[in-house]
């Protein structure tokens, strides 16, 4: 087994290699307005590190998010084309499951990541392997008896302390742990789903008023 | 003859607005144009939604690929290279084009050209009519733009004469559309109803047709207030609106300058071919017209059918395979989307180019500003 893992929905560009056992390779940047010109070197950096060329990669592991969905749309696209050009599977990874994986916490905690627009994409967690509840955005004050008494992990939980009073590392998501993640739920015959984003908003669009549209035969 | 399978065979992604475009050229042959539109979703907002555009695009991509392919009979293992619309565009529709072309190169190890929008609009005649011929003068109007251009070498050099200051032709056609209730997109509906009109019923203003005014530049929003101001006082003294006189004056408003124009920067440059491309190329009035008006000139007209005119992937695989033919520098990884990508820029070479080779374009000899006009 190689799995590619790759990540774009949060301010980290982050990619890593697992051979089935363990990451073999890795890299992250954080800078969240240059997604589309980071990711494919870092994908290359990390295979010549690894002394590897894509075509030897089984599989293709790509975090759907939630995240802001400019960014989110790179990796996914990347990933879907990869997995069209080598013939071989996209499994996809809640970005927040990934960040769940990374997190050092005893007993149950809160994901939450910046969604902007002074909201937080977040969901709670049993323990680093177990979501309770689906992905979701909301402002932090509306979840706040929600979430009250939990630690949280992730940039949106760091953003809002008087949300997340117990807010700590890892701010973003990495592709590292997405991976192994991927690697443990396949190992157990997991299915993973597919990789759609998880965009959890709707498209912002301004409908004009005061026309009716008519479309003539 | 050189053996046809010799020409470079390049896949092209265009994702610059609301069509997902892939095609795939040999040299200057048409082999698969696959397009996949998000038009309908945009209808009821009256106007092309950039976010529901690139949502659209994601998932379209890989079944335009796949569709592409099939059609061309050709395997992406034997391709000479992948193009993409790099610019000019919505941004976030771009970026998912740029990635996909991105991996997708990278993936067959394929060399990456990221082109310009505009130089591919020109280019995309080459499947239709043959070879551009050197200099051509291109007169590009669409929802997004209205551009006269003149180029020596698609690959290298192309020059802006003239564009719209404020909206764009096709743009003034959807919203004189929308006054009229005709719904979305403006341009075929438009003309329809203008053919069982009267073009001569109303006489609307042409802008920036004074004697002081830029010779080729457009303007069509006072023309689109001009339309709208009747049409609102026609209802407000309870009259019926003549639906297709106005299209019919409206529409020739616009093609009268457009061909106007163009003509003349053709005249004035000594060029004898002009291309139209673009949406609204495909509006018949301005075809007819503009056949009119380069017999009249000495001109010959070259307009490719409708839809290779509008957003496709066939015209970046044709301008591809022309960077390919002429030796241009490839793009590299680092290729992002530039939503303002200037015309001037026929592609995005990458960055050991752009440093080592300032004046990288040393195999194809280039024709002087002065020989030009000569
Ligand atoms: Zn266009």
């Amino acid at each position: 087994m190689l799995l590619l893992a790759l990540d774009t929905a949060t301010p980290a560009v982050t990619v890593a290699l697992h051979d089935g056992t363990a990451v073999i390779a890795s890299s992250s940047q954080v800078d969240a307005r240059r997604h589309g010109e980071l990711l494919l070197p870092a994908v290359d950096r990390v295979l010549t590190e690894a002394g590897l060329k894509l075509d030897a990669v089984t599989g293709i592991v790509a975090g759907i998010g939630p995240g802001p969905y400019t960014g989110l749309r790179v990796g996914l696209m990347t990933a879907d084309t990869f997995g069209l050009a080598l013939g071989v599977p996209v499994h996809g990874v809640c970005t927040l499951d990934g960040l769940a994986y990374a997190a050092d916490v005893p007993g149950p905690f809160v994901v939450a990541t910046d969604a902007r627009r002074k909201e937080v994409y977040w969901a709670r967690y049993a323990d680093s392997r177990t979501r309770l509840t689906d992905p979701a955005v909301d402002r932090p004050a509306d979840i706040a008896a929600q979430v009250a008494g939990l630690p949280a992990v992730g940039a949106g939980a760091l953003l809002y302390p008087d949300t997340f009073p117990q807010a700590h590392e890892p701010e973003h998501v990495s592709a590292a742990a997405l991976a192994s993640l991927a690697a443990e739920r396949l190992a157990a015959g997991e299915e993973l789903p597919a990789p759609r984003p998880l965009y959890l908003r709707r498209p912002d669009a301004q409908v004009p008023k005061n026309y009716k549209v008519v479309t003539p035969k | 003859m050189a053996d046809p399978r010799d020409e470079p065979l390049v896949l092209g992604i265009e994702t610059s607005c609301d069509e997902t475009g892939v095609g795939v050229v040999r040299g200057t042959t048409l082999l698969a144009d696959a397009v996949a539109s998000s038009v309908d979703e945009h209808a009821r907002f009256g106007g092309v939604v950039p976010e529901v555009a690139s949502r659209a695009h994601l998932e379209a991509m890989v079944p335009t690929i796949d569709r592409a392919l099939k059609e061309a009979g050709v395997s992406a293992k034997d391709l000479d290279g992948i193009a993409v619309t790099a610019g000019p565009g919505l941004a976030g529709a771009l970026l998912v084009g740029v990635s996909a072309a991105k991996a997708y190169a990278y993936a067959l190890g394929k060399p990456l050209y990221g082109v310009n929008h505009l130089a591919s609009h020109i280019c995309v005649d080459q499947l239709e009519h043959g070879p551009l011929p050197e200099p051509t003068m291109a007169l590009l109007v669409s929802g997004g733009h209205s551009s006269l251009l003149l180029s020596t070498d698609i690959t290298s050099d192309v020059r802006p004469l003239g564009a719209t200051i404020d909206d764009a032709a096709g743009e003034a056609f959807d919203k004189v559309a929308r006054v009229l209730n005709l719904g979305f997109p403006g341009g075929p509906v438009i003309d329809r109803y203008a053919r069982e009109g009267d073009p001569a019923a109303i006489a609307f203003p042409r802008g920036l047709t004074g004697p002081r005014d830029a010779a080729y530049d457009f303007s069509f929003s006072g023309l689109k207030t001009a339309v709208a101001r009747w049409i609102e006082a026609r209802r407000a003294a309870g009259e019926e609106v003549p639906v297709r006189d106005v299209a019919a004056s409206f529409q020739e408003a616009v093609v009268d300058v457009l061909t106007r124009k163009a003509v003349r920067a053709c005249k004035d440059a000594g060029v004898d071919h002009l291309m139209i491309g673009g949406g609204v190329a495909a509006n018949s009035r301005l075809r007819a017209l503009a056949q009119e008006r380069c017999e009249a000139a000495g001109v010959r007209l070259r307009v490719p059918r409708p839809k290779l005119c509008t957003d496709n992937g066939a015209m970046v695989a044709a301008l591809g395979s022309e960077m390919v033919a002429r030796n241009r520098a490839a793009s590299d990884w680092e290729l992002s989307a530039d939503s303002s990508l200037p015309v001037t820029d026929p592609h995005v070479p990458g960055e050991t180019h752009r440093r080592g080779h300032s004046h990288g374009h040393d195999h194809v000899h280039e024709v002087s500003k002065e020989n030009l006009y000569s």
